[in-house]
């Protein structure tokens, strides 16, 4: 089979020759009308799957799986993004392709398709991965063959890779500054944590103790608690923060536990009208499951809500809808996730190039004026500087925005003094 | 902290042990008729149990676009419902797979596992990857409060409730109907049932389909508790076979201690050190006391 194989890249290259000559006048012609594409071979050097009229792209989430209820939102508002750029003209005159991949919630899998998408498909680019154990299983497959991938989730930060841009928030971002706003416009003394019991909830709890008793000393920590993944019983929990007395609650649970926990709060007698509490973990997409009536009142600390008064979000909000239903929501990490496609193709355009080296250089700086979270920037370190928003819970299952950071608050994912 | 609000919290901490307790139980009892009396390992469980929590949801949206007058009084009958669809698909499964596996109970841990996969992926396919959250009746939320700072949750004592009526009436079943006696034949001694004339294939398919029918009531009961998604049914089965093998398989009184057990152990430690540290310290304790009683809590007097 060996020997007959042989021939074969000689008569696929003599063809993209023949294929390159007929083009020439082509591109000639097209020229006098409007400015041609830039050809192939000038921004492609590295055998990525690009052609004159296409570029491939991956996209790796979970469609099943016990993580398809939160990265099902983030696939539709990567997919949303292409469209829109596709109708546009696409990115240096390519339209985009995109291959799906399921990484089934399952981490090793997730790793096993990231090699397939950067070693058989050649993509340019990968817009994937929702928790942090699925980032970090890819983590060393993208550095290694040197890909390009956006990541949407908040996440704990502690982490920086020249191949991994990160359109979500890390933990300092999003959890410091809503701190700062529930001590100051609730006078909290003292705070009681819970969280879920993985690497997200601890590292971001962690920082958020060292904050409040520390770094920004506004009060005391009075109870610090983590529950397995999928627990469903709170009530001693809620028991030990009635004993404890808390001025303020902040948690960040997920995933399932998120609805017996609100359910049993509201069901114990603790509503927002005689307690403040402030999650890092509920978006509009939780609260579907939750339901608005035991979560009304209650505070998140996020960068994105659905209600956000702004054009872009108007805009695409309605587009989303418009694709996916009237009765779609839009949670913080699908805004993230429709952002990445958005800067790739801002970074391509600037580097001229699809080679990921030059994407990865040219990142740096890229402004998004049409984020529907308002303006982003990408810091040298591959986060987002973006503002932190304080959303209040509303029966009909959205969010009133009540506090907007007054700046863009820079990324910084290791953090000094928090560690 | 003053006497009075001590007392409360102690009054709370009571209920939240007895109403885990009955969550326990509810979960525990259909796989003790299925596995305690038939010896098949059902670990479909839990998928029956979501069958039920979906059936809640189905009525509840039904109710909501349909027939809006019927939004506080839809529970009830949806759990009966939820029971009938369980029990429907809990006797074709029988039919189809589990008759053919009798002799080879190993198989059957096999056979229904592949029914849970298949049945997740028919929820995912069908009803959708979100979880989703039936909107329960006015009546089912909130606390009753009969003085400042004691909160009882209502949905709480509704599950007591629900649990007892269901315990009662698998006892009663078991040990006052004729479908009862010919069970207990059964689990006995088959081919001596056979022999005196007792259809033990129609009681085999009866029971398995009681069991899920129990299922998916404690699925429609959990709606009031947490949300519902394609695989909630595995948070459940492991708790439901801890129940069951801890207090002896083929004993429903053992089932019903053990869950007692189980439950107080979770909550009261649960009070006293943080969650993960709680589980683990019940595990240990029922791995250690099921080291030293390997049959479980309450050892069946059956000869096989």
């Amino acid at each position: 089979m060996r020997d007959h194989a042989s021939p074969k890249p000689r008569s696929t290259l003599r063809r993209h020759l023949m294929q390159g000559l007929v083009a020439l006048p082509l591109i000639g012609l097209s020229a006098i009308g409007q400015a041609a594409p830039p050809a192939t071979a000038v921004v492609n050097t590295t055998k990525l799957a690009v052609t004159d009229t296409e570029v491939t792209v991956g996209q790796l989430h979970s469609a099943t799986g016990t993580m398809a209820i939160s990265e099902t939102g983030s696939i539709q508002a990567e997919q949303l993004a292409i469209d829109q750029i596709n109708a546009m003209g696409g990115v240096l005159g390519r339209k985009i392709k995109v291959i799906k991949e399921d990484g089934a919630s399952d981490w090793p899998t997730f790793a096993e398709k990231s090699k397939k998408l950067l070693i058989n498909d050649r993509v340019a680019a990968v817009f994937g991965c929702w928790t942090s154990a699925s980032r970090k299983a890819v983590l060393p497959i993208f550095e290694k063959e040197n890909g390009m991938l956006y990541y949407p989730t908040f996440y704990e930060g502690l982490e920086q890779s020249k191949n991994v841009i990160y359109t979500g928030q890390e933990a300092t971002q999003q959890i410091l500054w809503g701190l700062d706003w529930v001590a100051k416009e609730k006078k909290a003394k003292t705070y009681f944590l819970v969280g879920s019991d993985y690497i997200w909830p601890r590292t971001s709890m962690k920082i958020a103790r060292k904050h409040i008793e520390s770094v920004a000393k506004l009060g005391k920590v009075v109870g610090e608690e983590y529950y397995p993944l999928g627990h469903t019983n709170f009530n001693s929990l809620i028991n030990k923060i009635k004993v404890a007395k808390p001025d303020v609650i902040f948690i960040a649970v997920v995933g399932g536990s998120n609805v017996s926990f609100y359910k049993q709060l509201k069901a114990a007698g603790v509503t927002a009208a005689k307690q403040t509490l402030l999650t890092i973990s509920v978006t509009e997409d939780e609260v579907l499951g939750i339901g608005g009536e035991n979560m009304a009142g209650f505070y998140a600390s996020m960068k994105y809500f659905q209600s956000l008064d702004n054009a872009n979000n108007k805009a695409f909000v309605q587009a989303f809808k418009a694709k996916y239903g009237a009765k779609a929501v839009i949670g913080d990490v699908t805004q993230a996730a429709y952002l990445g496609p958005w800067l790739w193709k801002a970074a391509v355009e600037k580097a001229g190039s699809f080679d990921v080296d030059k994407v990865a250089a040219a990142s740096v700086g890229i402004e998004f004026k049409g984020a529907p979270e308002g303006y982003v920037k990408v810091h040298p370190n591959h986060h987002l500087w973006s503002k932190t928003r304080i959303g209040q819970a509303q029966a009909d299952g959205q969010f009133k925005v009540v506090a907007e950071s007054p700046e863009l608050i820079e990324p910084n994912p290791f953090p000094k003094g928090y560690q | 902290m003053a006497f009075a609000d001590m007392l409360n919290i102690g009054m709370m901490q009571g209920f939240a042990g007895l109403s885990l307790f009955a969550v326990l139980l509810l979960m525990g009892l259909g796989l003790a008729i299925i596995f305690g009396q038939m010896g098949v390992i059902n670990m479909a469980h839990g998928e029956f149990m979501t069958l039920g929590a979906y059936t809640i949801f189905l009525f509840s949206t039904l109710a909501e676009s349909f027939f809006p007058q019927f939004t506080q009084s839809y529970f009830l009958v949806a759990i009966v419902a939820a029971f009938f669809v369980a029990f429907l698909a809990g006797w074709c499964v029988e039919w189809a797979l589990i008759r053919h596996l009798y002799k080879r109970p190993l198989d059957t841990l096999l056979a229904t596992w592949g029914v849970s996969l298949g049945m997740q992926q028919c929820f995912r396919s069908f009803i959708g990857p979100k979880e989703v959250s039936p909107t329960l009746p006015d009546w089912l939320m909130g606390s009753w409060s009969p003085h400042e700072g004691l909160d009882i949750p209502i949905n709480g004592l509704f599950v007591m409730a629900l649990t007892l009526v269901v315990t009662g009436g698998v006892l009663l079943a078991l040990y006052k109907s004729r479908w009862g006696l010919r069970v207990r034949a059964t689990v006995a001694n088959r081919p001596m049932a056979n022999a005196i004339g007792i259809n033990t294939k129609k009681t085999d398919r009866m029971t398995y389909a009681i069991g899920c029918g129990i299922a998916g009531v404690a699925g429609a009961a959990f709606t009031t508790i947490g949300s519902t998604g394609p695989t909630s049914g595995s948070l459940y089965i492991v708790d439901a076979f801890l129940v069951v093998t801890f207090g002896g398989a083929a004993s429903l009184l053992g089932t019903v201690a053990s869950a007692f057990g189980i439950a107080q152990m979770q909550s009261i430690s649960e009070f006293f050190m943080t969650g993960s540290m709680a589980k683990v310290l019940t595990l240990m304790t029922i791995v250690v006391i099921l080291m030293m009683r390997p049959q479980g809590l309450f050892a069946s007097k059956i000869r096989h």
